[in-house]
């Protein structure tokens, strides 16, 4: 398994944590080549998540958040690669694999989708399959990545994997479990389906649980249920998560770190609490004041951010948010990019009205 | 681009008159078994639900999905036919007409009063047409035949909605999201209607979008004098941009009150539950609490009594065998429960306002 030494990874300036991080991504990249241009859809994108916490990742579309987290699961579509940068995967205390260098189809990277790391897709409808029973879908993944369950045993049999399953169900809420494991995706309700999909992706017991967007195709009332499950089930296994979500609401009720990116870049990050009460980055203020929050004044127009996001054939020149900012500095922002770098003490923020320091490209 | 918006729009004296008045609203459909198509049950989608909206008047339906808050604003526009119950609309020219009575025909001339905002604003624009026709096809179905009359009309169409009249040669994948909303927005406004039917006009849109779009929501309503049945899921968008709000739950009104009334005291059990659930943006506020157990009734198969009682946390005897009636439980407060009076649920109201977020 090809390996990087850990000497490569720059000290973050992150939280001062007492374990490793389980996966550092540092100044990742990935473009669209396409024949009408090159999209940069992630542009240096670097942060840590450490065993056992939830990281938010929050950010409108086109910001890059689920690109970067398929780049991370190396699942980017052709025309789009990664570019550049590494994701650094620590499964054990003295191993660390970039991900970046395996390859996509190779048993090692296969190995580890999946089972190290799983994803729960946003869309629970289109991810499964409508022509087999979700019971089917899960006890094929389980027997594809047994050494999760018995790493030095035989392989599982159908039986003990479909026992697993039914264990799995009852574990994220689903009653009659062994009567919905031959049933169909489709005849599942939406806040079942999504149990089903958390299911699946908890099946090979991973260190690393990617949800993407898991409950924007969801009620309020589900959406709550979906959550606590998640919250429960990451106390319990002691998983890291990455909640990717454009909803500033669950990311305050879930996440402990958040990430907030625009336009591939990350604009800040910090402790949960900074980002909603000490925001630092002019985005990530605008963002919060154009809630309708449920203690705003009603039927007074909210604050916004002028403008769109831009084409991805249009990127502006320097930072890229500052075409919509309200403190832009003339013939700085426009001119250079701003590096990542400490604000306070455990918040991080790429503006220039805290420090003059460009990104390095 | 929304710079028109005097700040404080507040609530406007909204006309007494009912401009539309919705009475034992019934939709029910059929469910087929066999070769033989038999009707083996019926799903009660939309159950005697009633409601007025007064003229320049917002008013937010609300539920979980498959509450029948969709079918009912279709029924609403005639979109499809009611199966029983009465739609009270009050014309322009002044005489009120019950909608759910009207053939097709007889419709045709009244539609242009009536038009609706899409949820999807990827599906409801059509991909081949420029937005010139794409705006102007409801005018030229309504006998605006001249293309150059058309034109300007599109043109002032475009600028109210805050986008340029240039564009109007290009097609809607050239837009993001927020601009094809605001172009949705355009269409439904060509016909000067009065009554505008929003089914989830926000909730493909991110959050800033989406501000942008409420604000240019509130400011067509100030300007045109318009009446907003608006459907929604988002309990923060509702409170922000409705005046009354009514709450459904399988194909029954459960709870119907002013905003400010029933976010600081909603009088149902559900309303309360949906409430609770609702993430607060604010980690120093704990919320999405999972208030509810159990799934949605089956609308073919409702439980006895009140519908809500399985997953009621206040549930007693007679929640079971009795459905309760809707009933006045205070000053223009409806609510659907036995124990409306002597429960005291807790809402989202100003009353406990943290401090507000963003500015340190």
């Amino acid at each position: 398994m090809p390996q990087t030494p850990t000497a490569t990874d720059p000290a973050p300036a992150t939280v001062a944590q007492e374990a490793a991080p389980l996966l550092s991504v540092r100044d990742l990249r990935v473009s669209f080549f396409l024949e009408e241009g090159v999209v940069r859809a992630v542009d240096g994108l670097s942060f840590d998540v450490f065993p056992g916490q939830v990281l938010g990742i929050v950010g409108e579309s086109g910001c890059g958040k689920s690109v970067a987290m398929k780049a991370v699961l190396q699942l980017v579509e052709s025309p789009g690669r990664i570019v550049s940068g590494q994701i650094l995967f620590r499964p054990a205390a003295a191993q660390v694999i970039d991900l970046t260098r395996l390859a996509p189809r190779g048993a090692p990277m296969r190995a580890i989708r999946g089972a190290e790391i799983a994803l729960i897709p946003q869309e629970p409808m289109a991810a499964f399959s409508p022509v087999h029973s979700v019971g089917d879908q899960i006890v094929e993944a389980i027997r594809l990545h047994w050494r999760q369950w018995r790493p030095d045993g035989p392989p599982l049999t159908r039986l003990e994997a479909r026992q697993i399953t039914a264990e799995l169900f009852r574990d994220v809420g689903i009653s009659m479990p062994e009567q919905r494991l031959d049933a169909y995706s489709w005849q599942l309700s939406g806040g079942l389906r999504q149990r089903a999909m958390i299911a699946m992706a908890l099946s090979c017991k991973p260190r690393l649980l990617i949800a993407d967007e898991p409950t924007t195709a969801i009620d309020v009332t589900t959406q709550a249920q979906v959550l606590n499950l998640v919250r429960e089930l990451q106390r319990k296994y002691r998983t890291a998560v990455i909640f990717i979500t454009h909803d500033l609401g669950v990311i305050a009720q879930i996440a402990r770190e958040v990430v907030v990116m625009y336009l591939g870049r990350v604009m800040e990050q910090g402790p949960v609490d900074a980002i909603f009460h000490e925001a630092k980055h002019p985005y990530t203020r605008a963002l919060l004041r154009s809630i309708p929050g449920l203690q705003a004044t009603p039927r007074v127009p909210l604050p916004i951010i002028t403008g769109s996001i831009p084409h991805p054939f249009n990127r502006p020149r320097g930072c890229p948010f500052h075409p919509r900012c309200s403190d832009v500095i003339a013939d700085v922002c426009n001119r250079r990019v701003p590096a990542l770098l400490p604000v306070g003490d455990r918040q991080q923020a790429s503006c220039f009205l805290y420090h003059d320091v460009e990104a390095v490209s | 681009m929304t710079s028109g918006v005097a700040a404080g729009l507040g609530t406007r004296g909204a006309t007494q008159d009912p401009l539309l008045e919705v009475k034992h609203l019934r939709k029910f459909f059929p469910v087929q078994k066999g070769f033989s198509r038999r009707i083996v049950a019926e799903v009660r989608a939309v159950d005697d639900v009633s409601f007025e909206v007064r003229e320049g008047e917002t008013l937010g339906l609300v539920g979980e999905s498959g509450c029948g808050k969709t079918t009912t604003a279709r029924c609403v526009l005639r979109a499809m036919a009611p199966s029983s119950g009465q739609i009270l609309f009050r014309t322009r020219e002044g005489p009120v007409v019950d909608l759910a009575q009207l053939s097709r025909k007889e419709l045709r001339p009244l539609r242009p009063q009536m038009q609706m905002v899409f949820q999807d604003p990827f599906g409801s624009l059509n991909p081949r047409m420029t937005l010139l026709d794409n705006v102007g096809e409801p005018l030229l179905v309504n006998g605006l035949r001249d293309r150059w009359a058309r034109r300007e009309r599109v043109a002032d169409l475009l600028r109210l909605v805050g986008m340029r009249p240039e564009y109007m040669h290009r097609f809607p994948h050239a837009f993001s999201g927020g601009q094809r909303q605001r172009i949705g927005i355009a269409r439904a406004l060509a016909t000067e209607p009065r009554l505008v039917v929003a089914d989830e006009p926000v909730s493909a849109l991110d959050v800033s979008v989406q501000a942008q779009v409420l604000n240019l929501l509130l400011e067509l309503q100030q300007r045109l004098h318009l009446t907003y049945l608006f459907v929604a899921h988002d309990l923060g968008v509702v409170r922000h941009i409705c005046e009354r709000v009514a709450v459904m739950y399988v194909g029954q009104l459960v709870e119907m009150a002013p905003a400010t009334s029933i976010f600081s005291r909603p009088r149902h059990p559900y309303t309360a539950a949906l409430m609770k659930a609702v993430p607060v943006p604010d980690p120093r506020v704990p919320s999405g609490d999972v208030a509810l157990q159990g799934e949605v009734a089956n609308p073919a198969h409702p439980p006895s009594g009140c519908y809500f009682h399985p997953r009621c946390p206040f549930v007693v005897d007679v929640c079971r065998t009795d459905p309760p009636e809707l009933r006045v439980v205070a000053p223009g407060h409806l609510a659907r429960c036995h124990r409306a009076d002597e429960l005291t649920l807790e809402g989202i109201g100003p009353a406990d306002s943290p401090a507000r977020m963003g500015d340190p």
